[in-house]
């Protein structure tokens, strides 16, 4: 049997040097005892460490990089035979590479349960550490916590105190060893009593004053609390002797908020009511008068299905003399979330082909057959569905008000939807492309594509042709109305 | 009126803020304070700092600068007709606070919402003063949650996206006739809208972060909402709708629900009741399902379920049972999607028993250590050298998990 002493409880660099070298030396796992420095002061002297000469045959030792930071870990726990397990582990991954991977086995599942745990152990320190303010000799602020670890982590949870009080002084005591922490350097020193840690902070009595507000008695769940704030942190948490008396008085309190008589309102409220009553919005029992008054009332549209699910009217946009208005089928994604007509991809490349025309898009007025995003919900998408003809039927009431307001000489249908939207009838687009079209009230009509045509179009070829033709329709466009014309572009 | 000392508004006002379940301080930005002067830091999952005997994680300091409020919300405790005691903090009181909090460890940050007071751009500039005092003033790095006032103007937004980890807007209740009836100031649209712009607004600035580090960051942590349970009468068929349309319009992070829970001098147009606690837990469970284990709400409840979740047994159970036919599962041979439909099997499960598969064929305990517990699942698969026998087909295999009944006490 071989003795090995360590001199600190959880110092990977130093078991790895030993467990190197006894694996080198082939020792088996079973005729290693390990010890830590001062675990029995009196049994084993400075002698008792049966040390391994490096000069043993040497054997390369490969382990997967997992296994290093699983095993930096596991050897914080406060098991004593995690030494040997580790050991043990590190010899059968010689002839078993994959071991580490076979959550199964049991070295293995035991060694991921104690890494488990110290890093449970790590994060409740990082939350239940309560800092006491103190003085300095110099008068200055500084901090200092007594904490009780149930496993060897204090060096380990050290950096995450620094980088978050990177700029206060603090210290924190723990029975097997302390941090300080002066603002600039981490000293580690030996292990404290609770004694050497303040025993109040004037700040403490506002946190109690919030735990106990923010306690809800109406809804007592101990065993909740108890598995996310264990009982054996309670003894350094300046709020957990509020615990049990809330506990007690939770049930008269929520019995109490059920049972008591509602109250008559406060006389501010009273008068506050008779200044400002609650506007419903009005319904719509006679038409808007204006278009400013056509987008208010669209606001709140029901007349069909699509405002259910969509998250806001999309109104079209524009100046009131728009000489020419756009029409597209339906607000996409990204327009039914900024509540604006065309800003989406398509929207993008109809302003960039609008101004290779030559087009001043802010002269238009721009707006869809359909005012509601109509899509299908799958996952977390939102795919884009084409709106059937009660949809586009229903809303041909707010593009009719639209037109009546803005009576724009030239009207442009882009795709199927708005073209049928706008004639009532069923002709493809293809049959009326290119021709001379009148609509009833006198304005002519363009049938072009949409754009998101062009952007669904798959190849190279047909995009490119498309997209000249799309083009052309807007030259079209600006030669039937010349005051289009941006200020800048070429005549 | 007498002036209130600190601690009394503090007591107000965190009472006044309770109602909200949201305290996550995740899923932001790493950051820390090493070498500068400010203070505090961030980690990728948060930190709960302490638990009250609700169960409720304590992750920040979550009050209201101010509980009066120009709103008659009904379900709330802050609303105008209620006779609670107001109090109103300074923006300086906040800050002070939220710093000697964090100085001591006890909170992450701070979640900072308001009642209405004067005008939403008035009490929305207040709020983001807080912030923005904490973020400039005193070079705070820890987590900051504003919750935003949806008809506050969009410039306010976008200072409060600018200091904020996470904003937030409340949709309240399930559906929009709810919202007019319980909530008449608030209008469903406009919170739509608003959610909209924050949806683009986050997106937008993380783009711009992908290519230069020193774009202005926008609610980094995304957003959040939460529906109320419980107040009216929507079902979980509904609730689960409307949490879905949610996440895909808005591309929420989280949506909370919060069981309507019986307030200081509550409402007489209110079921006046304990919380529907177990509903709650049942509604975060159907929502973990479609987020996490590839359900969709329409298999989660369907026309053999019902609208309303099963109280006595989980939403992945009780589907299991609806689709025997599916079971026993082999361990060692199904895919991850039919595995993560397992009931007993969480995510974590799955993928440690994809990847040891690859080295040892399973049996029972090997799956035991694998998984929380065998109790249920051992009935829905087969390892090598077991199968779950009779028992799945057994009519009675639902009262077989079901809870026995018992007297509901407090304590």
């Amino acid at each position: 049997m071989r003795t090995v002493r360590l001199a600190q409880p959880a110092d990977f660099g130093a078991w790895r040097v030993r467990a190197r070298a006894l694996a080198a030396a082939r020792v088996r796992p079973e005729d290693i005892l390990w010890q830590v420095g001062g675990d029995d002061g009196d049994l084993f002297g400075a002698g008792a460490d049966d040390s391994v000469e490096a000069d043993a045959p040497a054997r390369t030792l490969n382990v997967p990089r997992g296994f290093i930071d699983l095993a930096a870990q596991a050897i914080c726990h406060s098991d004593p035979e995690r030494f040997g397990l580790l050991y043990r582990l590190l010899l059968r991954l010689q002839d078993d590479p994959h071991l580490f991977r076979v959550a199964t086995d049991p070295d293995v599942h035991r060694a991921e349960a104690m890494a488990r745990a110290v890093r449970r152990d790590l994060h409740k320190m990082t939350a239940f550490v309560r800092f006491r303010e103190v003085r300095d000799e110099t008068g200055a602020e500084a901090f200092v916590a007594w904490f009780e670890p149930e496993h060897f982590i204090v060096e380990r949870v050290a950096s995450f105190f620094v980088k978050r009080f990177s700029s206060m002084r603090w210290s924190i005591l723990t029975p097997s060893r302390s941090l300080h922490w002066d603002g600039a350097t981490l000293h580690l020193a030996a292990g404290a009593t609770r004694a050497d840690a303040p025993d109040g902070d004037a700040i403490e009595v506002h946190w109690r004053t919030y735990y106990t507000n923010i306690f809800n008695p109406a809804r007592l769940k101990i065993k909740a609390m108890k598995a996310e704030m264990p009982m054996k942190y309670w003894r350094n948490l300046p709020e957990a002797g509020l615990i049990s008396p809330l506990i007690a008085g939770a049930p008269r309190r929520a019995r109490e908020m059920i049972m008591n008589d509602p109250t008559p309102a406060p006389e501010r409220h009273v008068r506050q009511t008779r200044r400002h009553p609650v506007q419903e919005p009005t319904p719509l029992d006679t038409l808007p008068r204006s278009l400013v008054e056509a987008a208010a009332a669209a606001r709140d549209c029901a007349r069909c299905g699509l405002c259910r699910h969509a998250t806001q009217t999309v109104f079209g946009e524009g100046p009131l003399d728009a000489p020419v208005m756009f029409v597209g089928e339906q607000p996409g994604d990204h327009e039914d979330l900024a509540g604006r007509p065309f800003v989406g991809p398509a929207g993008r490349l109809f302003d960039r082909t609008l101004a290779d025309a030559g087009i001043d898009r802010s002269r238009a007025y721009v707006t869809n057959a359909v005012k509601h995003f109509k899509f299908s919900l799958r996952g977390k998408r939102r795919i884009h569905q084409k709106p059937d003809a009660g949809e586009v039927q229903a809303c041909r009431f707010w593009l009719g008000l639209e037109r009546d307001f803005v009576k724009p000489r030239l009207i442009v249908s882009l795709g199927a939807t708005a073209l049928h939207a706008l004639t009532g009838h069923a002709a493809t687009l293809s049959s009326l492309r290119g021709r001379d079209l009148v609509l009833d009230d006198g304005a002519r009509l363009i049938a072009t594509v949409h754009p998101s045509y062009l952007l669904r179009l798959p190849d190279e070829a047909t995009r490119v042709r498309e997209s000249a033709r799309f083009l052309a329709d807007m030259k079209r466009i600006l030669a039937l109305a010349p005051v289009m014309r941006r200020a800048d572009a070429a005549a | 009126m007498a002036q209130l000392g600190t601690i009394e508004k503090l007591a107000i006002l965190s009472d006044a803020a309770k109602y909200d379940a949201s305290c996550a301080s995740s899923a932001t930005t790493k950051r820390d304070s090493l070498g500068g002067k400010g203070i505090g830091s961030t980690t990728g999952s948060g930190i709960c700092h302490s638990y009250a005997p609700d169960g409720r994680c304590i992750s920040l300091l979550k009050i209201l600068l101010t509980n009066f409020c120009s709103y008659d919300c009904v379900f709330c405790i802050n609303r105008s007709s209620s006779n609670v005691r107001r109090a109103r903090f300074s923006v300086e009181e906040v800050v002070d606070l939220t710093l000697n909090f964090y100085k001591r460890n006890y909170i992450e940050g701070l979640f900072l919402s308001s009642g209405i007071i004067r005008s939403p751009d008035y009490t929305m500039a207040e709020m983001v003063r807080v912030a923005e005092s904490l973020r400039v003033d005193h070079g705070f790095r820890g987590y900051i949650h504003l919750k935003l006032i949806p008809s506050a103007s969009p410039d306010l937004v976008a200072r409060a996206g600018l200091f904020a980890d996470r904003v937030s807007i409340n949709v309240e209740l399930p559906s929009e006739v709810s919202l007019k009836r319980f909530a008449p100031e608030k209008r469903a649209p406009e919170i739509g809208a608003a959610m909209g712009r924050l949806r683009l607004g986050i997106e937008e600035s993380r783009e711009a972060r992908r290519t230069s580090r020193k774009a202005p960051s926008f609610a980094p942590a995304g957003q959040s909402t939460q529906m109320i349970v419980g107040a009216d009468g929507a079902s979980d068929a509904a609730i689960l709708d409307r949490s879905a349309q949610l996440y895909g319009a808005f591309g929420l992070k989280r949506v909370y629900y919060s069981a309507f829970s019986p307030i200081p001098d509550s409402s007489r147009h209110l079921p006046l009741s304990e919380p529907p606690l177990m509903r709650e837990h049942r509604l975060y469970q159907a929502d973990w399902l479609t987020r996490f284990y590839g359900f969709e709400v329409e298999e989660i409840l369907d026309a053999q379920s019902g609208d309303m979740l099963d109280l006595d047994i989980d939403p992945k159970l009780a589907w299991a049972l609806r689709h025997r036919g599916r079971f026993p599962v082999d361990v060692n041979r199904a895919d991850r999607e039919t595995l993560l439909r397992v009931p007993g099997l969480g995510a974590r499960s799955v993928k440690r028993i994809l990847e040891t598969r690859r080295f040892r064929r399973l049996r029972l305990e090997d799956v035991g250590r694998l998984a929380r517990s065998l109790s249920t699942l051992r009935h829905f698969i087969v390892a090598e050298g077991w199968r779950p026998g009779a028992a799945l087909d057994a009519d009675r295999l639902r009262q077989r998990f079901a809870p026995r009944p018992q007297q509901l006490a407090l304590l």
